[in-house]
């Protein structure tokens, strides 16, 4: 890997950057009585996207937004044009990547979104209410406000086509809960906070998240790893893995997830209780094989829609030793166009031979002369790899992520040398059940909550 | 990057759920006598007026004039899983170092000599404990779901 291509400043990225922190810096003070400064803020992302098919639209919304006669389609062209400046932001970070690893992106054109019927009065009040945020701005908010989310979010969970905008609706929700009254925050995550507010909007356009299968992926899957996501009431585990056409094409890089809300006392183990029932890929994952795929859907990025009706156990399969010989030659997917965000870039790669470097301001890995730092954090609770088995370790298979500007490894497994030996961790491993003494107290821990829930809601049903 | 921490483990048998909305802590505590009795107990923000009732929507014998024991534990148990930190915030209670605990919130609460709120409230948390086993049963879905990549999970916390 060609790290000094990590650490290179990217041309033009502080302008864009500078663009989307000067709108992110409105939803501050929100949009009901414009300020000047908000004024050069709105100005400045109109500006940005001037030599692009949004120029028109967005110029008018900055205009009419700091004049405070913005209206929703006002409100959805800012939130455009931001998320435009972040694509670009996204496909030059991508770009550096592709270059610093070595691997080719398939060619291959972005599926155009279906415009499926959708219950679009829920969508309509999505919108309406992101809008109100807006006007009120991070410092604005109260209980009253952000409690306006939840009948609309209560509506669309069990609506599958709409589960996504849930998803982000309820977790960003709760975290503006949290934070209420916004008038004594001291702290606002505000490009955070921005970046979910316009994902939402765009979000409320039909046909925006949907995820549509292109072709049937038929061979060998590979698992590299599982990237867990969580927040109060959701979790997905995506596994990121190298697939194998059985007709003897590209290996490509793919993904394949499953996701479900949750009650919030339901962490740890819980999550791979809760999802380990649904996909058969992370028994696979925890048993160390292969999966065999006869036409399984996926998606131009690269997504397998996964169903078990159409994957059976393949033979075993260490996920090193795929990093190192399948991995290589696999080339990846391309990103539609809304899903082109740096917060979305997670591109698996495999270290070796670097030197860890375990100082104050956290772990990081000296890779060929450059500092790569380490985000312990993303790995899950319930599983058996710590910061100190990555801070001892010979080789580290991760993604490679942006945040913040600049790059970071997020570790999906290491290699320990144990009595000259490698030994491998993997953050995983207990997805799909584990017999580790830690690990099974984990799994009782889990499930007695559940059971403790169900129990005590019955209780109170029976009255 | 994630703002909320996501809740930390603790047992459920005692207090089966505990939140901070609709402007109080509440929650559903479960009696320590009577395995087919529970408690809907709550406290409100800034007056910290309480109120506790039975399944049966009796008035709970020990919520008389002070926070009984189920009030005590729902506080106690809100602290496991939020951090005393941000219980206190929610309640607006100044509790400054070495007394921001469970112990300590619930004294400068009481040393106020909070009045009796009424038990309307009940029905609401009632509601709220539904909608929130709800989320148990709502099915997973395998097509991908970009957004959750802004809620890494937290691993190192727990």
């Amino acid at each position: 890997m060609r790290a000094d291509l990590l650490t290179d400043p990217v041309e033009g990225l502080d302008d864009a950057l500078a663009a989307v922190d000067g709108f992110d810096q409105v939803l501050v003070g929100g949009l009901l009585r414009p300020q000047p400064a908000q004024a050069v803020g709105l100005a400045g992302l109109a500006d940005a996207v001037a030599g692009s098919p949004l120029a028109g639209r967005v110029a008018e919304a900055a205009e009419k937004t700091a004049a405070g006669a913005a209206d929703e389609d006002h409100y959805m062209a800012l939130a455009a044009a931001r998320s435009a400046l972040l694509g670009s932001v996204h496909d030059a970070l991508v770009e550096r990547v592709e270059e610093a690893v070595g691997r080719p992106r398939a060619e291959g054109p972005a599926a155009a979104a279906d415009g499926a019927e959708r219950p679009v009065n829920l969508l309509v009040a999505v919108r309406g209410w992101l809008c109100d945020l807006a006007r009120a701005g991070w410092q604005g908010i109260d209980h009253e406000l952000i409690g306006g989310a939840a009948p609309v979010v209560t509506a669309m969970l069990p609506e599958p086509g709409l589960r996504r905008l849930a998803t982000l609706l309820d977790g960003f929700a709760a975290e503006l809960a949290a934070s209420c009254p916004g008038a004594t925050l001291e702290r606002i995550p505000v490009r955070r906070w921005a970046d979910l507010w316009s994902r939402a909007m765009l979000l409320t356009l039909p046909g925006a998240d949907r995820a549509t299968a292109v072709g049937e992926a038929t061979g060998r899957l590979l698992p590299l790893g599982v990237d867990l996501h969580e927040h109060a009431t959701a979790v997905q585990a995506q596994v990121h893995a190298v697939f194998e056409p059985a007709d003897g094409g590209t290996p490509r890089l793919v993904r394949a997830g499953v996701s479900a809300p949750k009650p919030d006392t339901v962490v740890g183990a819980g999550l791979w209780q809760l999802l380990r029932p649904h996909m058969s890929l992370l028994a696979a994952v925890s048993e160390g094989r292969a999966m065999e795929l006869d036409a399984m859907p996926v998606t131009a990025e690269g997504d397998l829609i996964w169903d078990d009706a159409r994957a059976t156990q393949g033979d075993p399969a260490e996920p090193f030793t795929t990093a190192r010989v399948a991995m290589r030659t696999a080339v990846s997917a391309p990103v539609t166009p809304v899903d082109r965000h740096p917060a979305r870039i997670a591109v698996p790669v495999l270290l070796e031979g670097y030197a860890v470097e375990d100082e104050a301001e956290g772990l990081a890995f000296r890779v060929a002369g450059e500092r790569l730092a380490v985000d312990t954090g993303r790995m899950p609770a319930a599983g058996p790899l710590t910061a100190d088995a990555v801070a001892s370790s010979a080789a580290c298979l991760g993604l490679l992520r942006w945040d913040a500007g600049r790059f970071l490894l997020q570790p999906l497994a290491v290699e320990r040398t144990v009595r000259k030996k490698p030994v491998a961790v993997h953050a995983a491993a207990w997805a799909g059940g584990t017999a580790d003494k830690a690990g099974v107290r984990a799994e009782k821990a889990a499930t007695d909550a559940v059971n403790v829930l169900r129990e005590r809601a019955g209780r109170l049903l029976r009255k | 990057m994630r703002v909320v921490p996501s809740a930390r483990p603790r047992k459920l048998a005692k207090v089966p759920f505990v939140e901070l909305a609709d402007g109080r802590v509440q929650g559903v505590v479960s009696s320590g006598s009577d395995i087919g009795r529970v408690y809907v107990s709550s406290v409100e923000a800034g007056t910290y007026a309480f109120s506790c009732s039975t399944n049966n929507n009796r008035p709970c014998g020990g919520a008389h004039g002070a926070f009984c024991n189920h009030i005590r534990a729902l506080i106690g148990e809100a602290v496991l899983q939020y951090g005393a930190e941000r219980v206190a915030r929610y309640l607006k209670v100044d509790v400054f170092g070495e007394q921001a605990d469970a112990l300590g919130l619930t004294s400068a609460m009481t040393s106020t000599h909070p009045a009796q709120g009424d038990r309307s409230a009940a029905a609401q948390v009632f509601s709220r404990f539904l909608r929130h086993l709800a989320y148990l049963e709502f099915a997973p879905t395998t097509a991908p779901v970009p957004e959750m990549h802004w809620f890494p999970t937290t691993g190192a916390v727990a």
